[in-house]
């Protein structure tokens, strides 16, 4: 262990800004990105049941109407 | 090795190799992310000249590394892509830029926000700094490539021939801290030598660095996933795997 005291550690030696904007930017870019990735699969499963749901029920008018 | 690659061209067998990998690599890399920055910030050492600035080492330096293999995995791709017709590699081009392009972004933002306490500047426009960027906007000249074509094969196509082109600016970024005067220091581990990192610092470093890599591979494998399903959404094996009926 490095330092004596949570606010010791939190002050970095006088250098927490710099340090804490770093890995602040770091984990907030990396947990967008992954956010992201993840939105865009649910966001695809999404669109894709709506259109198979879509389909389903232009096929089943279809057969109502021209039996 | 080619009798176990081929497979994985087939766009469903590669879906669900993808599928498997992916939990461990995201569990691997959250794991071992922790480790490498919680090591990095709380049982390291501070630097004799650095103080605790050298802290954003644990960040910085993996960051920048992955940003250039990321780049060269991308360019592989994209070679495959245009000299095989590969459909899968086609769509990995595309799967990996935006993650390439978050960690170049991130290596340049820790960097600055090194290089004010260390250097007292933001930035500086020196070859290191300055080759970092373009590798910024070759990733985002890939995307924006892609998207500007309306036909989505003549957009890959393009966005792969930038991609392979844009190669050249890794060795660039590598010794461009040998080849000009800049503000950078030279490199410590990627160097044909014992590295020049002491091992209390260099360990944290290296598990970070790791971390980092699995990190990638597991978003890469997440976005390649989706791409698949969205190039293969009208054949039968998608609507069997996910439609269920």
């Amino acid at each position: 262990m490095q330092f004596d005291s949570f606010s010791d550690f939190l002050a970095m030696g006088g250098y927490g800004f710099y340090i804490w904007l770093a890995y602040g930017l770091t984990y907030g870019l990396l947990v967008g990105l992954a956010g992201y990735c993840f939105w865009e699969l649910k966001a695809f499963h999404q669109n894709f049941r709506q259109k198979l749901a879509r389909a389903q029920r232009v096929k089943q008018y279809q057969e109502i109407e021209h039996p | 090795m080619f009798k176990w690659l081929h497979p994985l061209a087939k766009p469903e067998t590669l879906y669900r190799f993808c599928g498997h990998l992916f939990p461990w690599l995201m569990l691997s890399a959250l794991t071992i992310l922790l480790v490498g920055n919680v090591w990095g910030l709380v049982f390291a050492p501070q630097d004799y000249q650095q103080f605790d600035t050298v802290r954003i080492m644990y960040i910085h330096v993996p960051s920048a590394l992955l940003s250039m293999s990321t780049y060269t995995m991308m360019a592989i791709a994209a070679f495959i892509a245009l000299v095989w017709q590969v459909k899968v590699a086609q769509w990995s081009v595309l799967a990996i830029a935006p993650i390439g392009a978050v960690f170049t972004a991130i290596s340049l933002l820790t960097g600055m926000a090194w290089g004010k306490p260390m250097w007292g500047t933001w930035w500086e426009w020196d070859a290191r700094l300055t080759s970092q960027l373009i590798l910024l906007f070759l990733y985002l000249g890939v995307i924006a490539l892609y998207g500007a074509f309306s036909d989505r094969q003549t957009g890959g196509k393009v966005a792969s021939l930038l991609a392979v082109i844009g190669v050249v600016n890794v060795p660039i970024i590598h010794f461009s801290v040998e080849w000009w005067h800049t503000l950078h220091q030279g490199a410590s581990i990627m160097k044909f030598d014992t590295p020049s990192v002491h091992p209390s610092m260099l360990w944290p470093l290296l598990i970070s660095l790791l971390g980092f890599y699995l990190l990638m591979l597991a978003l890469v494998c997440l976005r390649l996933r989706t791409a698949i399903l969205e190039h293969e959404q009208h054949r039968p094996w998608v609507r069997a795997t996910l439609g269920g009926h």
